[in-house]
């Protein structure tokens, strides 16, 4: 009963990250980042948020999905919805938005879920795939029920409500939430069931629930990512949540690692700055180079690193005192 | 672990820390295009076109001394990265004005950017009327267009099939999910309508319809005097080839998603006698259409597009402005494109009206068995 509790490195990792986030965001007060930077630094942190997600989902329950990108869909509509039916209610307009987001994603989740995550690997995906083209074509005819949501035309005037500080106390939250749950028993009823199935059953756990929470979750950070990415970009098209940006997603936690927190969030992270990046450095008469450093990056890592950049492992702070040492 | 954190501080200083702070001896023109992803090569086109007025412009020496410098980025054709695109060039590179996007779809956020960033925009081909103007209908003052829009080309088609072919009833035929194709189809279903034309078949299909039979014998049985189809090449090909093996005898009429050296493959000899209107006609009579088309093709090797064409006079439009503007400011140059008037231009003579949209003339080009020819132009009503 002695035994004091120690600030372990994660406390001590999540300090030191929370400084350097508060630095930056003093740095975008005192007018030292230009806009375009700070866009661009939002948006790598929505796409680690949605990414988180789909790792929970194809990484550590190995449940394969190429849907991801609908429900960012879901959660970007509905959130724009809920903002511009909400005025006058200043700062609780986002947080509201992004609440109603992530809860209409993670219902549809639950019912889409509930008869598709009987299926396994490939056969998963392409009911997924199927899913994402019916949200497409909803998304694409949505004018006829709601004029604002624009159609294939694109839902227009969203205000610009997200801000780099929700952007980055959301991607924390949501990194702390994702090791805290995969480091749980939860978790690691999760990983069971991408081990095997069958086996996992054998031992008593209940797969169908659990493949479903997995689900749920992992589409509710999608819904929230695309909530964040509405009032960022404030202007949706149909065409942004198609399955080839499911497939970006998924190309950025098979590069990150799949089973890895750290690898998602470095390689979201990259990514967005790596294409960004490029468009900067590149001269205009060779910007269409591109799309092919862009690929070429994807296939060195892929050759050097063949499991993902990080594997299957975390940086140390992330891991729990019993998996640290050994 | 230590490589990859050095490889995140790395990729982080690279964003922060390049900031550009080139010679105030130059103007800084920005231009966002597609030149990856689905329709690259209407991008390139444009872009063509842009280049070509740029380098005549600076080869006459400039404007008031000073160089253009063109600031090319890329879009894929996707909403997010034309954003991206556009705040890179106004708030990293510093343009003074942008002559963009190709589409509607990335027209759109590029032009809320612009407007709210207070930097003049010239799309060279978005027709969509949303591009201009905000939702409650006030023109985005910053924004501005060098081709006509779809409603503007419905009023032509309408005009042309009443006053030139004498119609009297029409049938139409569009894509239900293709915001382009629904638009023209509402367009000159009401204008013909006012012009004392009667529609006896408004038909909708699907964007991956292959096989039309069914609605062409619908339409059949109503007996138009025309069918109009308002969309791009691919379908209307289709569409017509159908027409003709159920008899359908018809005259055949469509917008500016027709123009592409495809249709007379797709839809073989049959489209031939079918008119369409055009921002531009390569065989246009008129000296600035003959000069362009020997300019471009003396410089690229091949005959302008209407996407060449549109993007050369949103540049000469832009140019134009930019010596009005001793300072070259962003105000200042929207104050004087605001003030064009009558300008020539090769798609024709152009002022802006109060929601930035050119005032200008179309054409209409007739198919014939071996490409398109010129047939007569059509300039706005007072």
């Amino acid at each position: 009963m002695k035994k004091v509790r120690e600030i372990g490195p994660g406390w001590w990792a999540l300090v030191i990250i929370v400084f350097f986030l508060l630095l930056l965001q003093g740095l975008i007060i005192a007018g030292l980042v230009n806009p375009y930077i700070q866009t661009i630094l939002c948006y790598a942190g929505v796409v680690v948020i949605s990414a988180l997600g789909l790792n929970l989902i194809y990484g550590y329950t190995g449940q394969f999905s190429l849907g991801h990108a609908a429900f960012y869909g879901i959660g970007a509509y509905t959130s724009a919805l809920i903002t511009r039916l909400l005025p006058g209610w200043g700062f609780f307009a986002l947080p509201l938005g992004l609440v109603a987001g992530a809860l209409v994603a993670g219902v549809i989740a639950f019912l889409i879920g509930l008869p598709i995550l009987r299926l396994k690997s490939d056969y998963l995906g392409i009911a997924t795939l199927g899913f994402g083209m019916i949200m497409n074509v909803l998304f694409k005819n949505s004018d006829k029920v709601f004029k604002v949501m624009g159609g294939a035309a694109g839902m227009r005037g969203i205000a610009r409500l997200t801000t780099f500080l929700w952007v980055a106390v959301i991607a924390v939250l949501a990194v702390v939430m994702l090791r805290n749950l995969v480091f749980s028993a939860v978790g690691r009823a999760l990983v069971s069931i991408r081990e095997d199935e069958l086996a996992a059953e054998a031992v008593g756990i209940d797969s169908t629930r659990y493949k479903t929470l997995g689900f749920v979750i992992g589409c509710m950070l999608a819904g929230i990512a695309g909530g964040l990415y509405a009032h960022l970009y404030t202007y949706l098209n149909p065409d942004n949540f198609d399955f080839l940006k499911s497939i970006d997603v998924l190309l950025i936690v098979v590069i990150g690692g799949l089973g890895s927190i750290s690898g998602t969030v470095i390689a979201g992270v990259g990514w967005a700055l790596l294409l960004e990046g490029l468009r900067i450095v590149l001269p205009s008469a060779v910007q269409e180079w591109r799309m092919v450093v862009y690929p070429l990056v994807l296939i060195v890592i892929m050759l050097v690193r063949s499991g993902g950049i990080m594997g299957r492992n975390e940086f140390d702070f992330l891991k729990p005192a019993d998996y640290r040492r050994r | 672990m230590r490589l990859k954190e050095t490889i995140i501080v790395v990729c982080l200083a690279l964003g922060l820390g390049i900031i550009s702070c080139g010679p105030e001896h130059v103007i800084k023109i920005g231009v966002v295009a597609p030149l990856t992803g689905d329709v690259k090569t209407f991008g390139e086109s444009t872009v063509n076109g842009i280049m070509l007025a740029v380098e005549e412009a600076n080869r006459a020496g400039g404007i008031q001394g000073k160089q253009i410098k063109l600031f090319i980025s890329d879009d894929k054709n996707d909403p997010t990265e034309a954003t991206n695109a556009g705040g890179k060039l106004i708030e990293l590179d510093g343009v003074v004005a942008i002559i963009g996007s190709v589409s509607t779809k990335c027209s759109l956020p590029l032009a809320d950017k612009c407007q709210v960033a207070r930097i003049p925009m010239i799309t060279p081909t978005s027709t969509n009327p949303k591009v201009t103007v905000t939702d409650d209908g006030r023109h985005k003052e910053y924004i501005f267009r060098a081709c006509f829009t779809d409603s503007f080309q419905g009023i032509v088609a309408a005009r042309f099939a009443v006053e030139t072919l004498k119609v009297k009833t029409a049938a139409i035929m569009f894509d239900v999910g293709n915001d382009y194709s629904r638009g023209l189809a509402d367009y000159f279903k009401r204008l013909f309508e006012e012009r004392s034309g009667k529609v006896v078949a408004f038909e909708s299909y699907q964007k991956d319809d292959v096989d039309f039979s069914a609605l062409l014998t619908k339409v059949k049985q109503s007996k138009p005097d025309l069918l109009f189809l308002p969309d791009y090449y691919n379908k209307v090909g289709l569409i017509v080839k159908q027409a003709y093996q159920l008899g359908l005898t018809c005259q055949f009429l469509g917008g500016d998603g027709w123009d592409s050296p495809a249709m007379l493959e797709i839809a073989g000899k049959e489209v031939a006698g079918s008119y369409f209107v055009n921002h531009y006609s390569a065989d246009d009579p008129r000296p600035e259409v003959r000069n362009w088309v020997q300019k471009y093709q003396a410089r690229y090797g091949q005959k302008p597009d209407a996407f060449a064409t549109l993007g050369y006079d949103a540049a000469l439009l832009l140019i134009a402005a930019l010596r009005n503007a001793p300072n070259a400011k962003p105000d200042e140059i929207r104050e004087a494109l605001s003030q064009i008037e009558n300008y020539p231009c090769v798609s024709g003579e152009i002022s802006f009206d109060a929601n930035g949209n050119p005032i200008k003339r179309a054409v209409i080009i007739r198919y014939n068995e071996t490409g398109q020819e010129f047939v007569t132009s059509f300039t706005p009503e007072e």
